[in-house]
């Protein structure tokens, strides 16, 4: 069964879809997909995750090993991408050089035996759309990145394709340029509706811009749901490290307790309770995730149920909260942040300070000790 | 505000009072003179060795002091003779003087050559009147036309004076309407020479269609392969491309041989064709000393100037302008035409032009399989410099040819632009 899309049709389906390029090792193991019309979706992983592969093997580039992947309902293993009606934003945006900006825009509708005035009509509308309306005569060369990025989203878009596929198209912007990109691109999906099956590695680009996030690892997607429940519920303890920042401590589960908590006794000896999440018996290794501005520092007595000491290592002042790393149980990168409020208490480094946190706040995930990033 | 504008207008001064512009010569001086040094050996090389003996070889072609050294009298006076009547007794007497020193110095031989070049058989009358003449004494003779008109009767027909006139001016353009099958006759205008004297035009008309049929054949057979180790991953296509570099490290003698051994009528393709029958014995293809053996050789040899540009320019090709070309709706052979082959157009003319002008200039290998009909103008020209010993006429050649090579480039520069050449 495809993991079902959030709510409306079904635009893009993977069923089944494996990928190997050599015949020994599978890229992409077992892929079931359903993409919703009109939804941002966003492929998220590290790089040979996967992503990219299933990405062109949507756009056509790429036989699909095993598998079938559906558009609109219609088998499109066989149909070749000229046929697909698929728009593609490419990493290094893949404008023609020899031709002008405007003929950039205007292929994809030559190609569709558009007659000239509905050319240029659209060819203007596209550039305005990217606010780019004076920039028709000139060639890509004589573009700045950011520029040339527009101009390759443009193209991707006047075909009036229903689903765009883009691959890291801001990778090679600088760190503002890409902000500012993110919230366009968000816009014009927004305006034009169309569905957007998004590549990054970058997960804050993805946080910011999609419905859903998919994160893949080693060709398996970990977990498909928005970037809320990806941020505060993640499924296992790859989502969890790969998503925002994470506090793990290791430990064995002692017992799985009612109310889908568990009891876990950490390496270093304390017991702590924790929601159970990805452990299923007692014996059970796992991971504990706990994201650093759930962690309280110098609780009152009795507000949190969970607490251990700690010594402060390195205190980073960043303004609203002050950055504090740990050790916590035998490890050494805990980070809590101390919210920079009225009257908060004094930290040094080197002292012993309790910490503690909320049993809801604490995830009990599989243990994965494999490369994050 | 003010103290710039001031300073502007007045010439800018360092510290110490010095016109900056005299101070910062003063301190690039060393640099430039070192800069000097370093390419000054190889200036003069390239003066000594090429640009002297083109310049030497070209200037050959229309220049010609030989008569007017010997004439120097009568090319003092000729010029005034307007070439409608006879000239003036003045031109006899200094051409009868100017004759007999050059018969006393045995030059008269020369110019009686060149004279019968321009008007045929006129050089049996330089000769028989030089003899003569050589026993001249001026204090005897007080009309010169009659006393040359005496010795031959030909002194006093007009066309033999045009010609004397024509050769005692240095420049002499004849070579050059020879090398395109014309003549000038005794008056100075152009004439084209007779039916069975004319070979230059047709031979530079086959260099011109053979050169472009060579390239034509390397760009059809360079491109596909060029294409395909472009595409190939890098170690391979490295492997690939020393193949098709290592006839460079072979002898240009040694490959010219091999087709020879290969394309001969009793040659190995020969026999094959014969051996399976598609041929009978005694109707064997000729395909050796002539057209089709120069073109087969030419395109052999220059093959790796074209698909090293091809091939330099097509791995920069990225493949992903072909995908976007695809996922905008293009089939494989239109993303292919409109996307991929312009993309190749300064490989495409890098390598036409270079293959183009090697083959125009090419000698060797026409030499070697060209038979008769498979020379091309740079045979002749060798033939005029070693055989005939008519370096005038091999210098008018060699210069037509030039500028034929320097009009290709113009058109290329102006289609293609020489920005853009690609050449590896």
């Amino acid at each position: 069964m495809a993991e079902g899309a959030a709510n409306g049709e079904i635009a893009v389906r993977f069923d089944g879809v494996q990928k190997s390029y050599d015949g020994e090792i599978l890229v992409v193991k077992d892929l079931n997909l359903d993409i919703a019309r009109g939804e941002f979706l966003t492929m998220l992983g590290p790089s040979g995750s996967g992503k990219t592969t299933c990405l062109m093997m949507l756009a056509g580039f790429e036989p699909a090993t095993h598998g079938e992947i559906f558009l609109n309902d219609r088998p499109i293993n066989n149909v070749p991408p000229h046929r697909r009606e698929i728009g593609m934003v490419f990493q290094n945006y893949a404008l023609f050089p020899h031709m002008t900006v405007a003929e950039n825009l205007a292929f994809p509708l030559i190609v569709r035996k558009m007659n000239q005035t509905d050319v240029d009509a659209k060819v203007k509308r596209a550039l305005e759309m990217v606010e780019m309306p004076a920039f028709g005569g000139r060639r890509p060369a004589q573009l700045s990145g950011g520029q040339q990025q527009r101009v390759a989203v443009a193209r991707a878009l006047v075909f009036e394709p229903e689903l765009v596929l883009m691959d890291e198209p801001l990778g090679a912007l600088d760190k503002q340029l890409r902000e500012q990109m993110q919230y366009e691109i968000k816009h014009i999906h927004e305006s034009l509706g169309v569905t957007v099956v998004y590549v990054t590695h970058d997960q804050s680009e993805a946080l910011t811009m999609s419905n859903r996030i998919a994160v893949f690892n080693d060709g398996v997607i970990q977990q498909l749901s928005s970037p809320e429940t990806l941020y505060e519920l993640p499924d296992n303890s790859f989502v969890a490290q790969f998503i925002g920042e994470n506090n793990k401590l290791e430990g064995v589960v002692e017992s799985i307790d009612k109310d889908d908590t568990c009891t876990v006794k950490l390496d270093s000896g304390q017991v702590v309770k924790s929601l159970k999440i990805n452990v299923n018996q007692k014996g059970d290794r796992t991971m504990l995730s706990l994201r650093p501005e759930r962690v309280v520092i110098e609780p009152k007595k009795g507000e949190v149920p969970n607490i251990l000491e700690g010594t402060i290592e390195e205190l980073i002042y960043l303004g609203d909260h002050i950055r504090t790393r740990m050790t916590v149980a035998g490890h050494n990168d805990f980070i809590v942040k101390v919210p920079n409020t009225y009257g908060h208490k004094p930290l040094k480094e080197g002292s012993v300070s309790k910490i503690g946190w909320q049993t809801q706040d604490c995830r009990a995930l599989d243990y994965y000790t494999g490369p994050i990033e | 505000m003010v103290d710039a504008t001031v300073q502007q207008s007045q010439v800018a001064l360092t510290d110490d009072g010095i016109p900056l512009k005299t101070k910062l010569a003063r301190a690039t001086r060393r640099q430039k003179l070192r800069a000097l040094g370093l390419v000054l050996p190889l200036v003069l090389f390239v003066l000594i060795t090429f640009v002297y003996p083109i310049g030497d070889m070209l200037i050959r072609g229309f220049y010609d002091p030989l008569v007017s050294e010997v004439l120097v009298r009568t090319g003092d006076v000729i010029d005034e003779w307007d070439g409608t009547d006879l000239p003036s007794e003045e031109v006899y007497e200094a051409f009868s003087l100017d004759l007999q020193e050059a018969a006393a110095a045995r030059d008269h031989g020369k110019f009686a050559l060149r004279l019968n070049f321009i008007l045929p058989g006129t050089r049996s009358l330089i000769m028989s009147t030089g003899r003569k003449a050589k026993n001249l004494d001026p204090a005897e003779i007080d009309n010169y036309q009659a006393y040359l008109v005496d010795i031959n009767d030909e002194w006093g027909e007009r066309e033999v004076w045009a010609a004397i006139k024509r050769l005692t001016n240095p420049i002499q353009l004849d070579y050059y309407a020879n090398a395109i099958d014309m003549r000038i006759d005794v008056d100075g205008s152009f004439v084209s020479q007779a039916e069975e004297q004319r070979i230059y035009l047709t031979l530079y008309w086959r260099t011109l269609w053979m050169s472009a049929l060579v390239m034509g054949l390397c760009l059809l057979l360079a491109y596909p392969l060029s294409y395909w180790l472009s595409v190939l991953p890098l170690r391979l296509s490295n492997l690939l491309l020393i193949m098709v570099l290592l006839p460079f490290w072979t002898s240009l003698l040694v490959r010219t041989t091999a087709w020879i051994s290969l394309l001969q009528e009793q040659g190995i393709i020969n026999d094959v064709l014969v051996g399976i029958g598609l041929l009978d014995d005694d109707s064997r293809v000729r395909m050796i000393y002539n057209e089709a053996g120069t073109i087969i050789a030419m395109t052999h040899i220059l093959l790796p100037f074209m698909v090293l540009p091809l091939f330099s320019v097509m791995r920069t090709i990225p493949p992903s302008y072909m995908r976007a070309a695809r996922s905008l709706g293009a089939n494989q052979v239109y993303a292919y035409v409109k996307i991929y082959m312009p993309l190749t157009l300064p490989g495409v003319a890098a390598g036409s032009l270079l293959v183009f002008i090697l083959s125009i200039g090419y000698y060797i290998t026409p030499a070697l399989v060209g038979g008769q009909r498979g020379q091309l103008i740079s045979n002749l020209i060798a033939t005029h410099i070693q055989l005939t010993q008519n370096w005038s006429l091999a210098a008018a050649l060699g210069a037509i040819l030039l500028a034929g090579v320097l009009i290709c480039y113009w058109m290329y520069n102006k289609l293609i632009g020489v920005d853009n050449l690609k050449l590896g």
